[in-house]
């Protein structure tokens, strides 16, 4: 293993950088939030990363992908979040992509990978109930009738939900809500009967949506792995998008920190620049540790998965609490450093802000990962 | 790679045969070896395990073979400390010397000089102490005033050193020096001498742990040959800078790791459920709990640091920023697992002397945290450690 990237890594990483800098800077999302967009992000855009391999990353190359692994996802997002680039990465070529990867049948994997990596299809995730991410807190139902089933419930906060071409929803076979077993995954149409889709206004200006499942039927063969044993399946797909969201949380606490460096060494006050006052030099340069220790523990849990180590969910629990609190912290400071301009919409540095926010509450907050990573190492 | 596993068989039998089973048991501290001139063997293996070190040079394993160093590849190196390591092989040597003056003489030193120092510094044969620090100068150490006249072939030294680590054990001094008192980073040079010299004197300084780690050091006209000079007259600072940074890569060792004292090995959350209960395998207490999650993800991610960034720095990439990281990050951690410790153990870490009530570990955490607090002072604060990063790294103005 490797902290260092080989040679097709750094190309990879430098033609993410290159397209996005020029397709999708932060004024892009700025666009897209002023014009009220549908979307919440650029199809067109979309159709460009998918040409440029970006969509189909993790997926292996007999499904139509690039097959470079998490690594390489994980670049991507990194510039990604730099720019705070909106777009399905994280619902479909991140989220959905593993859950079909890791219990996926070989029907359903030759059916839908090749549409994700082609960008064709766009994939939600429903899961999540309440205020707070709880995957084995499900109440959503599915009963079964014949050879099908019948969903019923409530989930929100669903990225991409609004306009998934195919969902995957997390609901209940059996047991009660709080159990980790009972749980089921199931396929469904984004134009099911039954089905409704509201989308969310979100503080960070991207997309998610509350869906209601009222009487919507599946058919046995779109179950997603085996009827009771979705909650494995999440779980593990789940930590690998919790990993790869680091990596573009990183993303977006680099380009932050960058910025707020930059001003730091330009506005002036008392007639000398304020990156020579000692207040502010030391709290840069402690934001300085803390983002080389968050660098390490995204390329670590990155190669956890690409090398199925057994310890992938202590390293996705570890990346995304650290990397969430200093996102959270130096996106505050950010703001704080900048003084007044920093909070006036105008200025871009607030994006960072709400973005850490939004980005924090998916797939698990830092309270959520730290409580996790104490369980998992057995205190 | 066939090479690296016909070395890996001839240093497992190597050590089969060279370290004493004595020498594979956790070392107290009364134990540790530090060489030199007048050093004692507590425990006699030790003596024999560091002369078999010693003579195969591997006390410092990458050194050039040429002056009695391993001669050892990185690969090569990497396998001997997981064999050591596997074998719970006791550290053969501490020594000022391997840690920080060796690699500065390697880089710095005339041949001659690398001749006569290196291989002693090897083999343990000279216990060495530092002399940076001095009461007017202290993270202001470029104010040093201690001064030496060149007088023929002699320099003539005099002043006051202060923090010199161990400088009544102590065989040799590397000791940074005036030469020129009309200009302040380029005035100083750096002087090896005998602390035997005439004119040394040392006066150990008692700490807040109540051990005496640290001296006043005072030279009174001490007469040093010239050829003691390492490097150019008036071009010390830069040699002193480069062993800061060896010297810093060693304290922020000190972060490393979840396990506490020598003895036990026992880690936070081990020592939590001792002390304050074990709740169906979680710590009783939810906030100690949670404070010591916050502290183990902190020490996880610090390693993995430190490995990204030796790699990285194998792989040639620009890692010159990192020492002051390490140093300033990984003493702030150590300091904070001392201050948890004490949350977790309560009055079983109050105690000053090992009594019925306090067993010699516990005696040991307390003593070990109060003497975590020079760890962020020591080898530069961390607050000129953030002034570094924040000059030389970001970029920020003075």
């Amino acid at each position: 293993m490797s902290f260092v990237l080989n040679e097709e890594q750094q190309i990879l990483r430098d033609s993410a950088k290159g397209f996005i800098a020029e397709k999708s800077p932060v004024t892009e999302l700025r666009r897209l939030r002023d014009s009220n967009d549908a979307n919440g992000y650029d199809t067109k855009l979309w159709s460009q990363m998918a040409e440029m391999g970006f969509a189909g990353i993790i997926i292996p190359e007999e499904y139509g992908g690039a097959g470079f692994g998490y690594r390489g996802l994980g670049l991507v997002l990194e510039e990604a979040g730099r720019s705070l680039t909106a777009s399905p990465l994280v619902s479909t070529s991140l989220l959905c992509a593993s859950a079909l990867l890791i219990g996926g049948s070989e029907a359903q994997k030759k059916e839908l990978l090749p549409k994700i990596a082609d960008g064709s299809l766009v994939m939600a995730m429903a899961m999540d109930e309440g205020a707070h991410h709880a995957p084995a807190n499900i109440a959503a139902t599915a009963g079964k009738d014949g050879d099908s089933y019948v969903l019923n419930g409530t989930k929100s906060f669903v990225l991409d939900g609004h306009v998934a071409g195919k969902l995957i929803v997390a609901a209940r076979t059996h047991s009660t809500p709080g159990d980790k077993t009972g749980t089921t995954l199931f396929i469904v149409d984004g134009d099911a009967a039954g089905l409704t889709r509201t989308r969310h206004s979100m503080v960070d200006s991207r997309n998610a949506a509350e869906v209601k499942l009222d009487g919507v039927k599946v058919s046995h063969d779109n179950v997603l792995g085996n009827v009771d044993g979705g909650f494995a399946i999440l779980d593990e797909a789940l930590d690998r998008a919790r990993i790869g969201l680091s990596a573009e949380m990183l993303g977006g606490a680099l380009e932050a920190y960058e910025r707020t460096l930059d001003y730091l060494k330009e506005r002036k006050q008392f007639g000398v620049v304020i990156g020579s006052f000692q207040g502010l030099k030391h709290r840069a340069a402690k934001m300085f540790c803390e983002l080389e220790l968050c660098k390490s523990v995204v390329a670590d849990a990155l190669q956890a998965i690409d090398e199925r180590r057994n310890d992938v969910a202590q390293a996705a629990s570890l990346a995304k609490s650290r990397v969430g609190a200093v996102f959270n912290e130096v996106s505050s400071e950010a703001v704080q450093m900048h003084g007044g301009i920093g909070v006036t919409d105008e200025y871009e540095i607030g994006f960072f802000l709400k973005r850490a926010r939004v980005a924090d509450a998916t797939f698990g907050n830092v309270s959520f990962h730290s409580q996790r990573y104490a369980e998992l190492e057995g205190y | 790679m066939a090479d690296l596993e016909a070395f890996r068989k001839d240093v497992q039998a190597w050590l089969e045969e060279n370290c004493p089973p004595s020498m594979r048991t956790p070392m107290p501290e009364e134990e540790v070896v530090w060489g030199g001139r007048n050093a004692t063997y507590p425990n006699p293996d030790s003596k024999k395990w560091l002369d078999a070190m010693g003579a195969k040079g591997w006390t410092a394993p990458t050194w050039p073979a040429a002056y009695g160093g391993g001669g050892l590849s990185k690969e090569e190196n990497m396998v001997l400390q997981q064999e050591l390591r596997r074998i719970k092989a006791r550290p053969a040597l501490n020594s000022f010397g391997i840690w920080m003056l060796g690699p500065a003489l390697l880089e710095f030193a005339s041949e001659q000089q690398k001749q006569k120092f290196i291989p002693p510094i090897v083999r343990g044969e000279i216990r060495w102490c530092q002399g940076y620090s001095e009461p007017g100068a202290g993270s202001d150490l470029a104010g040093l005033q201690t001064s030496a006249v060149l007088d023929g072939d002699t320099y003539t030294v005099n002043g006051q050193k202060v923090w010199t680590s161990y400088a009544d054990k102590a065989d040799w001094i590397f000791c940074l020096v005036r030469t020129d008192k009309t200009v302040k980073h380029d005035g100083i040079s750096f002087l090896l001498f005998d602390m035997a010299s005439p004119g040394v004197s040392t006066k150990p300084i008692k700490l807040i742990s109540g051990y005496s780690p640290f001296c006043e050091t005072f030279f009174d006209d001490v007469k040093v040959p010239a050829d003691q000079l390492v490097g150019e007259l008036n071009k010390g600072w830069t040699i002193a800078k480069r062993l800061l940074q060896h010297e810093r890569a060693m304290i922020s060792g000190m972060g490393l790791g979840g396990a506490l004292s020598g003895a036990t090995g026992q880690t936070l959350a081990g020592a939590a459920k001792e002390y304050l209960g074990d709740d169906n395998g979680k710590v009783a207490d939810p906030v100690v709990r949670e404070h010591i999650t916050k502290h183990n993800m902190d020490s996880k991610a610090f390693a993995l640091t430190m490995r990204r960034v030796q790699e990285e720095a194998k792989a040639a990439n620009d890692v010159s920023a990192t020492s002051s990281v390490f140093k300033f990050f990984g003493t702030e951690l150590n300091k904070r697992k001392y201050e948890l410790l004490i949350e977790t153990m309560g009055t079983k870490m109050l105690g000053w002397e090992p009594d019925d009530t306090y067993s010699a570990d516990e005696i040991g955490n307390t003593r070990a945290w109060l003497r975590s607090k020079a760890n962020s002072i020591e080898g530069g604060t961390s607050e000129v450690q953030l002034n570094i990063i924040a000059k030389r790294v970001l970029g920020l103005p003075d």
